[in-house]
């Protein structure tokens, strides 16, 4: 009984015909889909303690710090549950940071670098690991300057008077773009509260069971898409993470 | 020193639609045939397959599956006296027009949404005029009627939806308006291969609304299989989960019409066919007479240049490459928007797209469960579907209530006035996932004078050559159709029972970086006359006749539809003349 199509099962099927030169062997294995049984499937097992794997490969203490409370001031945890700093944000910027994101390594980077209309997009030579990095130095002096402490040691009611300057622009940071600063920090906050728990955010998936998101599992939604109509449908939250461990992957047979 | 390699029959540029259907076409005639991708083989297996491929991070925002800007972009400007700058990157899942690459192109990751244009569609100009008189046509426009006719295109519409497997309901039988479908549409011979996908909830609702303002909604047609399909061609495809990692992923059960799921899958088995990826095309080469061309000339993955000699070049590598490809080349005179000379990059155009997000207190929706043409829809504000008469406008739109994407970091809708961020945001995310859908508008863009393609005079790509440069700007007709359509969407949002709505109106001035429309046309456009088209109704260069130009390149403007079912047409249609006429006496088709 499964909840979808084994993965096993279903590379050797889709192999033999996906990569068929002789025609049609199909897809045949697909017939089953309508009989594929659905729900329940066992629910993963809860993460160890909180704060366990907090490691960094990129930022540095003083960014670890910054990004902690930040993204904490972004997605608080409060009755609706764990907010991104629970969720592993940090760990999912930090990763992000260290890979082709952060380096920009598929955007054009050639030159020459000039200002453009808002309407032409992303002009700057600066790539997110740079971003983080001059905008945590410039955000921690200007903080310092102004109620006397780096970032982290703000009270909340400062962190998030300091966030609100940033989105708007209203503070003005030596070397990036206080916007620019904001928007990328939020966008990667989001990002690491919604993506699939492999990137190392959505711990425990809290991102997808606080909008109620049934996540990465193969379902056939096709015989339900009617049955629910007007009604939830609620099941345990399945990530990449869960088949490739087994965690939710057990076979049809 | 370029390596040399022996000569085929057919050379074909870019494994998309375009590409994989002429391929086939020809390879199917007995000729020999070489298809070059610059991009890398992929298929159904293992490149598409869960769990890995639900990965919204990976494919909805990073565009794991598109082009990789680092070698090759292009530049933008709004307008002639702007300086263009290249588009840098694919913002967060954004990114106005994200172009494909590798085997199948785009048509791996695309949505589906498969549409016959309207009869009016291909004549414009000379129905704009008839209806409203000349001075109906905007200041600047340069619409222009295709060559051909829907009835001339409607069999090979019809050869594409059964290869592809479209899902749909008829509207238009012979003739006889039927039931359930789209009662806009052009007579078609047959029935859709297959019946309509499922309707949503939302759709529903929708659907609902828009009957009780007195429009006729009707089921998207959709490349999405509403059941398993064999195809003429004998290849199977399975049948949509509605999975809800459709637009911008590949399919796990090739249950998607794309290339690698329907002509593609025959040509790789036949002997006379040879596949190169990693094979980027850097011109086509034209003999003394410049009347001829002889071969094209590619960078392979280990830098090496090659040129491959061939009696007929296709040139199907999208809209834009074969623009670029036509200019990189020197083939033909470029479009000069002062003196209004020159062709090669004249009459490109675009499309827009504009929203209105609805938010129920008493409905609950599954937002998930979705495929990427699982849509409800109207068609009565398109083409000229309505009396335009006083509008200030030519031209429309659909209207619809499409399921498309729905993982949570691109979407997560809350109404407006809710703080971006914080708990309030995330009580407002928590409550209103499954309470709220969206509608959207697709409008058509016409061709203007200052809306053109050339090449970028400062950037270069990877292998050294200059970019395409884009020009463009919406102009008053596009305001106003989106300012009309948007007001029709949020009227049905309305009816249907919205609690509140989000109204994203189009934004005055057209910006590369939010996700939009991914329908770039025009640049080497099709024509009756020499003298105002680059291409023949056949898609054969007027000054080349053995080169062909394949894409929605040949668009003399847009429709409000997205155009893949109209270049998978073309596609067959040229392959048909080609086959038919020029093998028999190689040289002008008209
Ligand atoms: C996210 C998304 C959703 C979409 N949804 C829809 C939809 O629902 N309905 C619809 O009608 N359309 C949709 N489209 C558009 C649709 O995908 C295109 O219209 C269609 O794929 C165009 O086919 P093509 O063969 O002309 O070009 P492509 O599919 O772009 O194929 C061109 C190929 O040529 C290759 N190439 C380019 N330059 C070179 C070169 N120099 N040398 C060698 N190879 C080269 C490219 O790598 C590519 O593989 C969507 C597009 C995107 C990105
Ligand atoms: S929605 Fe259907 S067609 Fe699209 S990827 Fe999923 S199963 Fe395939």
């Amino acid at each position: 009984m499964s909840s979808y199509v084994s993965r096993r099962n279903l590379i050797k099927s889709v192999g033999l015909a996906g990569v068929a030169r002789t025609l049609p062997l199909g897809f045949g294995a697909f017939a089953l889909a309508p009989e594929m049984p659905r729900l329940p499937w066992p629910a993963p097992q809860q993460e160890g303690a909180e704060g366990a794997g907090l490691t960094y490969a990129f930022l540095n203490s003083e960014e670890q710090a910054f990004i902690e409370a930040a993204v904490a001031r972004l997605i608080p945890a409060d009755e609706l549950g764990p907010g991104a700093l629970e969720a592993g944000v940090p760990q999912f910027i930090d990763r992000q940071l260290i890979g082709v994101f952060g380096s920009g390594g598929d955007w054009y980077l050639q030159g020459p670098w000039v200002e453009g209309e808002p309407e032409q997009g992303y002009q700057m030579r600066l790539v997110p690991q740079e971003i983080y990095r001059a905008g945590i130095r410039d955000i921690n002096l200007y903080c310092q300057e102004t109620y006397g402490g780096p970032f982290a040691e703000l009270a909340e009611e400062q962190q998030i008077e300091v966030l609100q300057g940033l989105q708007s622009g209203e503070i003005a940071l030596q070397d990036v773009p206080a916007a620019l600063f904001f928007s990328t920090l939020y966008q990667n906050t989001m990002e690491g509260f919604f993506a699939d728990p492999i990137y190392g955010g959505n711990r425990n998936k809290v991102g997808w069971r606080l909008v109620g998101y049934p996540g990465a599992a193969s379902v056939d939604y096709g015989a339900l898409v009617e049955e629910y109509y007007n009604r939830p449908y609620e099941v345990e939250p399945v990530s990449i993470a869960d088949i490739q461990t087994g965690e939710a992957s057990h076979s049809h047979e | 020193m370029a390596i040399k390699k022996d000569p085929v029959d057919a050379v074909v540029v870019g494994m998309g639609w375009a590409g994989g259907i002429m391929a086939k076409e020809l390879a199917q005639a007995g000729l020999t045939v070489v298809g070059l991708e610059r991009g890398p083989y992929r298929n159904t297996a293992p490149h598409f397959q869960p769990p890995e491929i639900h990965d919204e991070l990976r494919y909805a925002r990073r565009h794991g599956l598109m082009q990789n800007l680092r070698r090759e972009t292009n530049t933008f400007r709004n307008n002639p006296r702007q300086r263009a700058l290249p588009m840098r990157q694919w913002a967060y899942g954004q990114g106005a027009y994200p172009l494909g690459e590798g085997l199948g192109g785009s048509g791996v990751h695309w949505n589906g949404q498969s549409w016959r244009f309207l009869p009016w569609d291909f004549e414009t100009r000379s129905r704009t005029v008839e209806r409203y008189g000349e001075e109906a046509i905007p200041p600047d426009a340069t619409i222009q009627d295709w060559g051909i006719t829907y009835d001339d295109l409607e069999p090979y519409y019809d050869k594409f939806e059964y290869a592809a497997g479209i899902s749909g309901q008829a509207g238009n039988l012979q003739g006889q308006t039927q039931e359930g479908g789209n009662p806009f549409e052009g007579p078609r011979q047959r029935d859709y291969p297959l019946p309509p996908l499922k309707t949503a909830y939302s759709g529903l609702l929708f659907w609902e609304g828009a009957e009780r303002l007195g429009y006729h909604p009707f089921p998207s047609p959709a490349g999405n299989q509403s059941q398993a399909y064999t195809n003429p061609d004998g290849v199977a495809m399975g049948r949509c989960l509605y999975c809800g990692f459709c637009s911008k992923y590949g399919c796990e059960v090739a249950a998607k019409s794309s290339p690698l799921t329907t002509v593609l899958p025959v040509v790789l088995g036949l002997d006379n066919f040879q596949l190169r990826t990693h094979a980027n095309v850097i011109r086509v080469n034209l003999d003394d007479t410049r009347t001829r061309a002889v071969s094209v000339t590619y960078v392979d993955a280990q830098g090496r240049e090659i040129e491959q000699p061939a009696d007929i070049i296709v040139l199907a590598a999208y809209a834009l490459n074969n623009v670029r490809l036509l200019l990189l080349s020197g083939i033909g005179q470029t479009y000069d928007p002062m003196s209004g000379e020159g062709l090669i990059g004249k009459n490109y155009s675009y499309q827009f797209i504009s929203a209105v997000s609805a938010f129920f207190e008493d409905r609950v929706f599954n937002p998930f469960m979705s495929a990427g043409a699982m849509a409800t829809v109207v068609d009565d504000f398109n083409g000229d579907n309505f009396d335009h008469t006083g509008l200030g406008f030519i031209g429309g739109g659909f209207i619809a209530q499409f399921t498309g994407e729905a993982a949570p970091i691109n979407t997560h809708p809350v109404p407006l006035g809710t703080p971006p961020w914080g708990s309030e945001w995330k009580r407002a995310a928590a409550e209103n996932y499954r309470r709220a859908f969206t509608i959207i508008t697709h409008g058509a863009v016409l061709s203007y004078r200052n809306n053109y393609l050339d090449l970028d005079p400062t950037y270069r790509d990877a292998y050294g050559q200059p970019l395409l440069r884009m020009t463009f700007n919406w102009t008053d007709n596009e305001l106003r159709m989106a300012d009309f359509l948007t007001n029709k969407a949020a009227l049905i949002a309305r009816e249907a029972g919205a609690s509140d709505i989000n109204i994203f109106r189009l934004a005055r001035t057209f910006s590369i970086v939010p996700g939009q429309a991914t329908h770039n046309n025009g640049g080497a456009i099709m024509g009756a006359d020499p003298a105002t088209s680059v291409v023949n109704p056949y898609l054969q260069m007027w000054d080349v006749p053995n080169l062909f130009v394949v894409g929605a390149s040949a668009f003399p403007q847009n429709t409000g539809y997205n155009p893949t079912e109209t270049v998978g047409a073309l596609a067959y249609w040229t392959a048909d003349a080609i086959r038919n006429r020029y093998l028999k006496n190689p040289g002008p088709l008209a």
